[in-house]
This record gives structure tokens, C-alpha cells and sequence, in this order.
């Protein structure tokens, strides 16, 4: 969709605001937010496109004030009810329903090293899929407009570049944010001239890469 | 499991009303998770305790110092992350993808993700504000010498500049370049001059002090 989470290339956003020897967390809700989507997220109930989506859908006077994990934790509440693992009533009472049996939790302790290590993002497919576009190949990001998940910014919509290296194959955000499939599919590593993405206030040297999907490409 | 909800696209699901005090209703959550058995206290425990003691930019500097001494590691590392990174432990060759760019005196690499906030954790811990930021993520990609130049790092128009904007499962991680006057330290001294804005690429590493070791 094309939301306020699509920044790449917006201006006067404002001075970079850096915090010398920030901590990891700046309050202690934040590293419960940030623990307990990791935890839960090992029900398998959802993907990580879907959970960036939650952010994605916030309205965008809502997405820019609040903060990063204060956007985590509307986007855990959204997907533990929109999943099946808790009801509204529940989050708003604190306790389980009547009747309910206690599940046992999937991540444990002894899991957390592994997980942490491992397989957090965990989208490559050992598939057979075949590349449609080969490395030094030209290629134009196709011009699309999808009212769901993407990960093709506007930016580089409508923009020739060069395959640069073919990353092998991954799941594909668009349907697998939806639960409508994980559609395999080659991950290309692409370049695109700084000129042909801004024109010529870019220096003619300089560019930026993105990686794209199979389903985001045409030939150039 | 639930039967699957989504229709393309999600419009009519309800957003959860921005919590008037975060701490309060965060707590309360936890409770219930714990009480329902959707989650382990000692593991969230375990799992705060990584990323603000275990994992952060130190894993990376170490990577960084060693492709630094060592030729045929960092030929490993440019070629395959995840294979020269499993040396250290921090992350399997089968696990969520790594890429290095290298920073050379000719050019110059910026990590970005324009579109939340992907971020190599495994190497860097946990991204700082100002990466998750509108600021930082709107203008690497149009006016990338503009942001390196707010960091204080002002280019010549010789080098080239290659931002890599994150947008897949593709973790990014610059190697920058060593400072000139370390050819005497160590591998781990080297790490102590390695810095996380080095890695992301909004900075060089710089020399050590004058006088003493780093």
C-alpha cells in the first residue's frame, strides 16, 4: 500500500536526531513488548510481513507519533486477537476466559539461544524455483500499486536498474502478510543509478540497491 | 488454529487504540500470555537479557577486526557472511541471510531500510532511534552525502556512494576501512576501534588516539 511507512525519498522530515550511548531499550514495557512478539511469534500463528503490515495499516498521524515499540505493541495486540490466541475481552480484563485450558508455551528458555541465532526471520525456501532474470541482466521494477503488503518502495517503481547478484529464493511479502500462500520465488539483488532514481541532483556515480522479488520485475 | 481472516487486504480490522500508559498495559498483557501458557517469563527474561548483554555491535567489530588481518577471511566473509560469520558462533550458514559491503577509499556503503527497520541483528544487537527514524530512513536514499554529512562524514565527489536499502530478508553490514597507523595492533585492539555507526556505515572508524593503544 502505498502508506507513510514508504519513506524512501520524502523530504523535510527533519534533523536526524542522534542520542549518544543509547540504551537498548528506554523503558522496561519496551523490552516486554519486544520479548513477548518474539515468544509468541514461535505459535506460528503469523510472519513477519504480516506483523509489518500492523505497522503499515496504522493511520498515518498514528505512525508517525508513536513510538517504535508503542507501533510493536498495537501490532501484537492486532495479530494475537486476528490469530486466535487471545480475545479482546481477555486483554481487556488481563485474565484468560472461563474455561480456558493452559496452553504450554512453545519458546523456552533453552530455545531462546537457538531461535535467537538461528531463525528469527526464517523466509528462505529450499525450492525448486527457476530465476526469470539472470545477474548483469537490465530490468524494470514494475509499476504497481498494491492496496496490501509490498516491498516495493514507490520509489523505484517504474525504474531501470541491473540485476546485481541473485540471492536464491525467499517467500513473497505480498500474499505470505495476507495468509494467501508463500508463492516462492528468486530475491534478486538489484542497482539502480542514484540519476535514474532522483535524476541529475544525484552524483552520476553514486546508486542504491535494492532487493526485489521475482514478481516486482520486468526486462528492461 | 484460527480459520484465515485476511481478505488481501486487511482494512476492516479493528486498530487497537494507542495505549494511554504503555508500562500498565503491558504488564497486564504479559500476565495474561503467562497465564494463558502462550509464554514463558524466564524465556522473555532470557530473551531481554540477549539483546541488551549478549548481542550488539561488538559481535560485529570482531567480524570486521578479523577480515581485517586476515585476507582469506575477509574473501570469505564478501563472499559468503553467514559461512564467515559461523566461525564466532554468532550466526549458522543456515541461518538468516548476511551480506557485507565493503567500504574502500573509493567507495562508500550506507545501510538503510526505507520501509521499517531491518537491520543486521545478529551482528549489531538491536537498531538505535535514529535508524528507525522518518529522518534517516526518508533521505539516505535521496540525499544520502546530505545524511553522511549531518554524522559530521562529508565525501569527495569521487567516491561512490551505495546505499543498500534493505527491502527483503537480506541482512546488510559494511566493512569498513582500516585507519591508517594500526598496523601494529592486535586483532582485538583493532575491534576496539570498530564502531556500530561504522558498520551501518554513517561513519569511518578512526584512528587511535595519538600517544596510546586503542
Amino acid at each position: 500500500m502505498n502508506g507513510i511507512h514508504d519513506m524512501g525519498g520524502m523530504q523535510d522530515m527533519g534533523p536526524i536526531e542522534y542520542e549518544k550511548n543509547e540504551p537498548v531499550f528506554h523503558a522496561a514495557w519496551e523490552s516486554r513488548v519486544f520479548a513477548m512478539f518474539f515468544a509468541t511469534g514461535a505459535w506460528h500463528r503469523w510472519n513477519l510481513d504480516a506483523f509489518r503490515h500492523t505497522r503499515e495499516v496504522l493511520p498515518p498521524t498514528d505512525y508517525l507519533q508513536l513510538s517504535y515499540y508503542e507501533q510493536w505493541f498495537s501490532g501484537l495486540l492486532d495479530l494475537l486477537v486476528r490469530r486466535g490466541l487471545v480475545t479482546p475481552a481477555e486483554i481487556e480484563s488481563g485474565t484468560p476466559a472461563p474455561r480456558t485450558t493452559k496452553a504450554t508455551p512453545p519458546l523456552t528458555t533453552d530455545k531462546v539461544v537457538p531461535v535467537v541465532l538461528s531463525t528469527r526471520i526464517h523466509a528462505q525456501r529450499d525450492v525448486p524455483v527457476s530465476p526469470r532474470f539472470q545477474v548483469g541482466q537490465r530490468v524494470r521494477a514494475r509499476n504497481i500499486n498494491p492496496v496490501g503488503h509490498t516491498r516495493l518502495p514507490r520509489y523505484a517503481r517504474g525504474k531501470f536498474g541491473t540485476i546485481h547478484r541473485d540471492h536464491g529464493v525467499f517467500t513473497f511479502p505480498d500474499t505470505n502478510a495476507h495468509f494467501l500462500g508463500e508463492k516462492p520465488q528468486h530475491v534478486y539483488s538489484v542497482c539502480f543509478a542514484a540519476r535514474e532514481l532522483w535524476g541529475t541532483q544525484a552524483m552520476e556515480k553514486d546508486c542504491v540497491y535494492l532487493d526485489m522479488w521475482d514478481d516486482y520485475l520486468e526486462p528492461g | 488454529m484460527t480459520p484465515d481472516l485476511s481478505h488481501g487486504h486487511d482494512h476492516e480490522h479493528e486498530h487497537q487504540a494507542v495505549p494511554s500508559d504503555p508500562a500498565l498495559r503491558v504488564k497486564t498483557l504479559e500476565s495474561l500470555l503467562v497465564e494463558k501458557g502462550l509464554v514463558d517469563r524466564a524465556a522473555l527474561d532470557a530473551l531481554v537479557d540477549a539483546y541488551e548483554h549478549k548481542i550488539d555491535p561488538r559481535n560485529g567489530a570482531r567480524v570486521v577486526a578479523r577480515a581485517w588481518v586476515d585476507p582469506g577471511y575477509k574473501t570469505r566473509l564478501l563472499a559468503d557472511a553467514n559461512d564467515a560469520m559461523a566461525d564466532f558462533g554468532f550466526i549458522s550458514r543456515q541461518g538468516d541471510r548476511i551480506v557485507v559491503v565493503e567500504n574502500t577509499s573509493k567507495v562508500h556503503n550506507l545501510i538503510v531500510c526505507t520501509l521499517c527497520s531491518c537491520y543486521p541483528w545478529a551482528v549489531l544487537g538491536l537498531p538505535p532511534v535514529w535508524y528507525k527514524s522518518a529522518p534517516y530512513r526518508s533521505r539516505a536514499v535521496i540525499d544520502p552525502r546530505g545524511v553522511l554529512r549531518e554524522f559530521g562524514l562529508e565525501l569527495s565527489d569521487d567516491v561512490e556512494v551505495r546505499v543498500w536499502d534493505s527491502t527483503a530478508e537480506l541482512r546488510y553490514m559494511v566493512l569498513p576501512e582500516r585507519p591508517t597507523g594500526t598496523e601494529r595492533l592486535s586483532e582485538e585492539d583493532l575491534a576496539a576501534l570498530v564502531t556500530r555507526d561504522a558498520m551501518v556505515g554513517v561513519a569511518k572508524v578512526a584512528p587511535p588516539q595519538s600517544g596510546g593503544k586503542a
